[in-house]
């Protein structure tokens, strides 16, 4: 009975953190309709803004808390807002989810860039130096008082706020019905800034309870709010009193788990696990939403790969592989030869999310199931572990999506997140044991797990070089693949699905086993990358799959291009050609280089359809001449055989190369008239044509809308001047 | 021949009833018309019979057979087309690609394994987009939407078709087409449900016309009988319309 | 002066052209009735003067000032107040919240209450009560009374009789003839052509987004049910 009462006061503390970083989550969510993947960051961020201020630099607590969580936090959810949130209006919600996620990024890389991660910072409890209270039975500390006690002010304070004051009652009647707010007279951008500086305000809060008691370290503390997200999930990212009951439930399983729970060595990482988990149940047993159309109309443009350009696509990638791994030393092949395999896992997401519009955050984690398969099945470097790995990875991909795809959008980020947790934190940890006395299952030997190189057609690919040409090959085959899925009967239907289920279904289509295919489609595209990329490594860890890597590969495919296999290739170089070789190149910013992959996510909101539409349209007229072409063919030919008989060195063929290629697409736009593509400019015009009242919502206020104001309202130059 | 029936199909949102036991019997191979005002409960009747809500009560009977359990997808299967007032095409694709997705899925489920390149340009050229079938349909105007969602209902080959509002939008030489065009449906024996605002078009080639207000049927007849129904006139223009 | 004014109106939503050159006049202290079968357009017009919907082309005059562009929370402090169709209320605030946010509006909460309760006594008893708990008459009692709180300059009112019993309906448009008589502009939108013309000063019949006829209300019976269905 007192360990039972010690194990709710313990479940009761984390329910508090829970709840007041839920509460945050909700009120951002519901007033402006944006998802904050990022809320945890912030409590996070702020985190280590109070152990700077408190406990390196020593001021007293009070002030502390006082600049963190009234000043720096509230400024901050306004800056967000203002800058980033308010920009997303009308984007699609994969849009909106990117930036939030890469906004996570972004804090992240920015907590590591100021606080050098692996150095221990320890953070005190309130009063931790007082006893703690005797309850009779049981104790509780003054950090667990003060916590619980913090929670039920919040949910005080936040009655009061929404149903007293003009302000919080506007937030509610925006939720309600936000044009009638307007009608009212009420100035929404106002109510959302003031949602994002309540809301970043309570993370932080959030955030300064939870760090005492765990590590103080970027990545765990953000995901590991991601618990609280299961608070909010009961709440249905709606409701606050829900929310605060989802933080009980979820705090006291919490608590009671792991009090209860065996100690061993099975369940250690399960404990770990168990937030994921619950978010996980929590999203199952949500109501399945009723089957609709369109919500927004999308400003994507993914136009029809031709056989032609992806003839010249695979081509191009396999010459590029040719070349690197004949021209790059062994060290250099090591750091960049990554591409083409995490470049595979990238273009998994191209069918489920380009085409189909479902979202997954665990690609990675069906990647590291591949690299777990080669590793066991490919004693020798039997090629055939690779069909298995394709195959085990593609069923586990079933298996999720099976439960998983009762939901969508957002939910469905947040089920395939709590997978992807689940495997990084529990199951890749795992020791070795025994299934029903069937099968020896040992995944990653509680550790490392070394891998064979691949065997096949005779030769073994135990060289970075000859392993540049294999996975540059494979990519290309699988970008052919996914390419031929484009073209073909199942491309049009996954297109068709993300533009309205509810038409697809009164055709008469099966949508479950439809997203079921792409999902398993999917799931084993990633478990082939992974296994590859896992025969590359040689030694494999848990941590090559984690969640946050698969946020970035995430992030920077759909800034790459989530339509086209070009924007695998753009999101994969990004994350491991450009950013070591900035790292490499210019030694003072390799620090800043951390932020690059939440920067460019975030820069997003901007261009919808990815870089690699611009780029397909500066290339456009190259490809469609022939002469052109040959002309580039011919001169970069000669240029590498310059390098091979070793006339030049690698700088040199690098930029006489890229000099040949920017010259012929140069002098192919001037003499050919560009080809315009008429969509682009309805995609442009539409973002022109926002209609002046709903500018600085549907997208950024600019001086020239304030000008066009005042011309139409019909005052002129003098009158403003007069007037002033 | 094919028919569809609606018996006593009663939907509730909360304390509101959106429909209140509306009950509406098709005559095979004729066009069956829908009106009423705004907000009377006509596209959440289509969306009942198409099995995108359920009802809190009644019965959907497709050829003599209770579908009210069946999903969507079961519905559309045993011949249940539909058109939707805010067009719900794919947008990404061209109008070419949004039959024959259709084509496709009717041919993964179906026995006659007719050939769906050859059903898509039959049906390009009957509904006449041959014209525009490389377009993508998020460039045409909504008038010619409303056409390649039809085309596209009609590669599955329905039994019955439920339009709504597919005359809005439209000018007047493509509603004049769009009429023949049911009507050569109808005589072919398929069963057609129009949801239309366009009273003149509603008049011209339906055979009966159902008046749907507050979620109820008040009137049923032929179109001159509907046009001097005392109860009609009321719904819609006000109670004392008719002693002016 | 025209209180308000609509100038060769042409919108559309989407790609779906709605109004097709639409001129309407609201001169002051009058009650202006828009009639129309559905989907004619006549709430689209009813956003753009209040707007919330911007015209692909054609001006918006408030008290003489063109105000395309303008957006709508300025003309609503500006003294615009439109209440939309299907309740122009917020179903989870309650009552006392509902009204309190109309002092956007720079009325004082206390008057707002008090012109709220002179005018709907029953108002005063689910004062505490969530909206979204009254019934239809109630809710858009509260809708006007919120509207009316203001004191504005124009009121516009959209379909105010959508779902309600025709008791309830004949109610409310008392009030809405009360009104009037303050001297409040009033521009209505309505299927229950004859209920409102008997408050209306001018009425105007709007088909396919075009007004195609205008004139006193006298004038205009004949034409509503030819309009409305062929006949």
């Amino acid at each position: 009975m007192d360990k039972f009462l010690t194990f709710t006061i313990v479940g009761l503390t984390i329910a508090a953190i829970y709840a007041v970083i839920a509460s945050g989550l909700v009120l951002t969510y519901t007033t402006t309709g944006i998802f904050n993947f990022a809320h945890g960051a912030a409590g996070m961020l702020f985190a280590f803004t109070y152990w700077q201020l408190r406990f390196d630099w020593g001021w007293p607590a009070p002030v502390a808390l006082f600049v963190v969580l009234f000043i720096l936090a509230p400024l901050f959810g306004v800056l967000l807002e203002a800058v980033i949130m308010r920009g997303l209006e009308g984007t699609t919600e994969t849009v909106k989810l990117v930036v939030s996620i890469s906004l996570l990024l972004f804090m992240i890389g920015l907590a590591q860039l100021i606080w050098k991660p692996g150095i221990s910072r320890p953070m005190d409890n309130f009063y931790a130096q007082n006893p703690p209270i005797n309850l009779g039975p049981t104790t509780i500390t003054i950090h667990q008082a003060i916590t619980i006690g913090i929670a039920i002010a919040v949910a005080i304070t936040l009655r009061l706020v929404l149903t007293r004051l003009r302000i919080g009652i506007a937030m509610r009647a925006a939720v309600d019905d936000r044009p009638l707010s307007m009608l009212n007279g009420a100035r929404p951008n106002r109510v959302s800034m003031l949602a994002w500086a309540m809301g970043t305000s309570l993370a932080a809060l959030g955030g300064i309870l939870i760090a005492p008691g765990i590590a103080l370290d970027a990545p765990s503390l953000s995901l590991l709010i991601v618990s609280a997200y299961a608070a909010a999930i009961f709440g249905r990212l709606r409701s606050l009193p829900l929310t605060f009951l989802g933080a009980i439930v979820v705090g006291c399983a919490e608590g009671y788990l792991s009090g209860y729970l065996p100690q061993n060595q099975y369940l250690s990482g399960l404990r770990l696990a168990i937030p994921a988990i619950i978010l996980f149940i929590v999203l199952l047993v949500l109501p399945n939403p009723r089957l609709r159309g369109r919500m927004t109309r999308s400003r994507e443009f993914f136009p029809t790969p031709t056989i032609q350009g992806a003839l010249y696509f695979a081509a191009a990638v396999v010459v590029i592989g040719v070349i690197c791994a004949t021209t790059m030393t062994d060290p250099d092949l090591i750091t960049y030869g990554k591409v083409f395999s995490i470049g595979i896992v990238a273009l998994s997401l191209v069918p489920l999310v380009g085409y189909s519009g479902q979202i997954s955050l665990c690609q990675l984690s069906f990647a590291g199931i591949g690299a777990i398969v080669v590793a066991h099945l490919g004693h020798g470097g039997d090629p055939l572990a690779i069909v298995w790995a394709v195959l085990i990875a593609a069923a586990v991909g079933a298996l999720v999506a099976l439960p998983a795809l009762r939901l969508s959008g957002i939910y469905l980020a947040l089920g395939t997140a709590a997978f992807a947790v689940t495997l990084d934190r529990w199951v890749f940890t795992l020791p070795r044991l025994t299934v029903f006395g069937l099968f020896d299952v040992n995944l990653f030997e509680s550790g490392s797990v070394s891998v064979d190189p691949l065997k096949f057609l005779g030769t073994t690919f135990d060289d970075p070089g000859s392993q540049m040409i294999m996975t540059a090959v494979a990519f290309a085959l699988v970008s052919l693949l996914v390419i031929a899925i484009r073209r073909g009967r199942l491309g049009r239907r996954l297109l068709a699905m993300k533009d309205s289920e509810a038409a697809c279904a009164t055709l008469g289509l099966n949508l479950l086993g439809t997203k079921l295919t792409v999902f398993a489609l999917s799931a084993g595209i990633a478990g082939l990358g992974g296994a590859l990329y896992a025969t590359q490594l040689t030694s494999i860890t848990p941590n090559n799959f984690d969640l946050v890597s698969s946020l970035q590969i995430f992030a920077l495919t759909v800034v790459g291009g989530i339509g086209a296999v070009g924007g695998a290739l753009i999101g994969a170089a990004s994350l491991l050609v450009l950013l070591p070789l900035i790292a490499t190149l210019l030694p003072s910013i390799a620090r800043w280089v951390v932020l690059f992959p939440g920067g460019a996510g975030i820069a997003l909101g901007r261009n919808p359809n990815g870089a690699v539409h611009d780029i397909r349209e500066g290339f456009a007229p190259l490809i469609t001449s022939r002469k052109m072409m040959a002309a580039m063919t011919i001169g970069l030919a000669a240029v590498y055989a310059l390098r091979l008989a070793d006339v030049i060195t690698n700088w040199p063929f690098v930029l006489i190369s890229l000099a040949v290629i920017v010259a012929v697409t140069i002098v192919a736009n001037l003499t050919q008239p560009r080809v315009v593509e008429a969509a682009a400019g309805v995609s442009e015009a539409e973002l022109a044509d926002v209609p002046l009242e709903w500018r600085g919502i549907d997208r950024a206020w600019t001086e020239a809308d304030r000008d066009e104001l005042d011309r139409r309202v019909g005052m002129s130059e003098a009158e403003l001047h007069g007037v002033a | 021949m094919a028919s569809l029936e609606v018996r006593d199909i009663t939907v509730r949102f909360g304390g509101n009833v959106a429909l209140d036991q509306v009950s509406i019997a098709t005559e095979p191979g004729s066009i069956t018309g829908l009106i009423g005002p705004n907000g009377a409960g006509k596209t959440t009747l289509f969306n009942v019979i198409t099995g995108l809500l359920p009802p809190s009560s009644g019965r959907v009977i497709l050829d003599g057979r209770d579908i009210t359990g069946l999903s969507p997808t079961k519905r559309a299967r045993l011949g249940l087309a539909r058109t939707f007032q805010r067009l719900e095409l794919f947008s990404l694709l061209t109008v070419r690609e949004n039959i024959r997705v259709a084509a496709d899925i009717r041919r993964g489920y179906s026995k006659d394994k007719d050939n769906p390149a050859e059903i898509v340009e039959a049906i390009i050229d009957r509904v006449g987009l041959r014209e525009i079938a490389e377009e993508r349909v998020d460039r045409l105007p909504t008038g010619q939407c409303r056409l390649v969602e039809l085309g596209r209902s009609l590669a599955t080959k329905p039994k019955v078709l439920l339009l709504d509002e597919p005359a809005s939008g439209q000018d007047e030489t493509e509603t004049e087409l769009f009429a023949t065009l049911l009507q050569q449906l109808a005589a072919d024996g398929t069963v057609v449900l129009l949801v239309e605002h366009d009273v003149q078009l509603v008049m011209n080639i339906c055979k009966s016309v159902h008046v749907l207000d507050f979620g109820q049927i008040i009137a049923v007849g032929s179109p001159s009988e509907i046009q001097t129904n005392e109860a009609v006139l009321a719904a819609y223009l006000g109670t004392g319309a008719t002693t002016p | 002066m025209n209180v308000l004014e609509l100038r060769g109106i042409h919108a559309a939503y989407d790609r779906i052209d709605v109004l097709f050159g639409v001129d309407l006049e609201v001169p002051e202290s009058s009650v202006v009735a828009l009639l129309g079968p559905n989907g004619a357009g006549k709430s689209t017009a009813l956003r753009v003067a209040a707007g919330l919907h911007a015209p692909s082309s054609g001006d918006v005059l408030v008290a003489g000032r063109r105000v395309n562009g303008v957006r709508p929370e300025e003309l609503a402090r500006r003294g615009l107040c439109l209440i939309p169709e299907g309740r122009g209320i917020f179903p989870n605030l309650t009552v006392r919240e509902n009204l309190r946010m109309m002092s956007y509006t720079g009325t004082s909460e206390a008057v707002i209450d008090e012109r709220a309760f002179l005018r709907f006594p029953r108002l005063k008893e689910r004062f505490t009560q969530t909206a979204g708990t009254l019934s239809g008459g109630e809710q858009q009692m509260l809708a006007m009374a919120r509207g009316l709180a203001t004191d504005p300059a124009l009121l516009i009112l959209d379909e105010l009789s959508m779902g309600l019993a025709p008791i309830i309906v004949e109610e409310l448009y008392e009030i809405v003839a009360q009104v009037a008589r303050e001297g409040v502009s009033i521009l209505v939108v309505e299927q229950f052509a004859s209920t409102v013309l008997g408050v209306a000063d001018f009425a105007a019949i709007i088909v396919h987004g075009r007004i195609a006829r205008a004139g006193r209300p006298a004038e205009l019976r004949d034409d509503l049910s030819k309009a409305y269905l062929g006949a």
